[in-house]
């Protein structure tokens, strides 16, 4: 991976004012991952999710609320374009 | 302009301590973030009032100046207009929201225009506070099934901004793409929010879709449904002519092969096109026809 596709996680506590042991903990618990096992640089394609986890922290969600968050919207995603892909097919049907 | 009553927005009482609005900020901001609510405008909308309100009750001086004008704000405003060009004039933008896009810190969207009025733009008082990511935006656009036979760029305008997107062929109605970066922006220089766009294809008068495949019913004429021949068949990209096969049952389906939708990201390949037969018995038959088919029943 190139170096500027690389962020490192210093860099965005101090951007975020974030404390370093939080996003090492969401590194750890494979909510973000990392770029080596070192856990000192991310992938830029990661930054928007760890964003995220960062303003669920700022809402005072600790770690395990924050993963099962995370786990529960993705399964709303999921949902939503299950949804979405049969209201298209029922479509299919609507007006025949 | 209509008065906002920010410790109705917050569910507190006037007395509420400087704690109280905070935890009620947090309880609120937990259920009605952006982040925990994707898709949903409404839940967006009150994010944005709850963040105005957490503004101004959580800033001392805002909320002295709140509560001592309240409801009489414009009057209170012909008082303090000369303090407040000094204290609360619409700063320009400042470090952290500049740097990721150059985005205006805020734009009249985000603020009501009560907000504005009283306390002019966003940030005047008040050292550092949390940054959020700006608020995600959501748009929507039309496009026609015709569209989505092909990759093609549309430039569209958001909040004033000129931006130029590719459509990937055999996009799906209701599917969202995401613009990075083109969101509102950040909150007290937290990161710009993303823009999301929608894609609404209304239903075709022609073609049902399923997927990248397609389905239309065409009629048949007796004659050739029982004795074979050759029709013409519409298809998204053009006329094309089909064999019909002796003895066809009505609602016979046939498939046109590659002749349905891109499939989206695959340039190269496509679904296929449904036919299905209709069969059309004549009608006003002559004397002549009429003995014909009595023959033909006898036979």
């Amino acid at each position: 991976m190139k170096s500027s596709n690389l962020l490192m996680v210093s860099e965005i506590c101090i951007y975020h004012n974030i404390e370093p042991d939080f996003v090492n903990s969401l590194l750890n618990a494979g909510l973000v991952k990392p770029a080596e096992p070192e856990n000192t640089l991310i992938p830029v394609t990661e930054l928007q999710k760890l964003e995220k986890l960062i303003n669920l922290h700022r809402l005072d969600i600790n770690l395990a609320g924050i993963e099962a968050i995370t786990h529960l919207l993705e399964r709303v995603e999921i949902l939503h374009e299950d949804l979405q892909t049969l209201r298209n097919r029922l479509s299919r049907y609507e007006g025949a | 302009m209509a008065f906002i009553d920010y410790y109705k927005v917050l569910e507190l009482n006037k007395t509420a301590s400087d704690k109280d609005i905070k935890n009620a900020y947090r309880k609120l901001a937990r259920k009605y973030h952006p982040d925990l609510n994707p898709n949903d405008a409404t839940a967006n909308k009150k994010f944005q009032e709850l963040n105005e309100a957490n503004e101004v009750l959580s800033d001392p001086e805002k909320r002295k100046k709140y509560d001592k004008y309240g409801e009489n704000w414009q009057h209170g405003e012909a008082q303090e207009q000369q303090n407040r060009q000094q204290q609360y004039s619409r700063q320009s933008t400042t470090g952290g929201a500049d740097s990721f896009g150059g985005a205006d810190a805020f734009s009249g969207g985000d603020f009501s225009d009560f907000f504005q009025s009283m306390f002019g733009g966003a940030g005047g008082g008040g050292g550092r506070r949390t940054g959020y990511r700006g608020q995600d935006l959501n748009a929507e656009l039309q496009l026609s099934l015709q569209d989505v036979m092909q990759t093609h760029k549309q430039t569209l305008t958001i909040n004033g901004k000129n931006i130029r997107i590719t459509i990937p062929a055999g996009i799906a109605n209701g599917q969202t793409i995401k613009i990075a970066g083109h969101g509102g922006a950040g909150i007290n220089g937290g990161p710009a929010g993303d823009l999301y766009i929608k894609f609404n294809i209304p239903a075709d008068a022609r073609f049902k879709r399923d997927g990248s495949n397609l389905y239309n019913t065409i009629k048949l004429d007796l004659y050739t449904a029982v004795l074979g021949g050759e029709i013409t068949a519409e298809t998204l990209s053009g006329k094309v002519k089909v064999k019909v096969k002796p003895e066809t049952q009505n609602g016979t389906k046939v498939k046109l092969k590659g002749k349905g939708l891109p499939v989206y990201k695959k340039d190269t390949e496509f679904g296929d096109l449904y036919l299905t037969y209709d069969i059309q018995v004549p009608v006003n038959l002559s004397e002549k026809q009429k003995q014909l088919f009595e023959e033909l029943s006898k036979s």
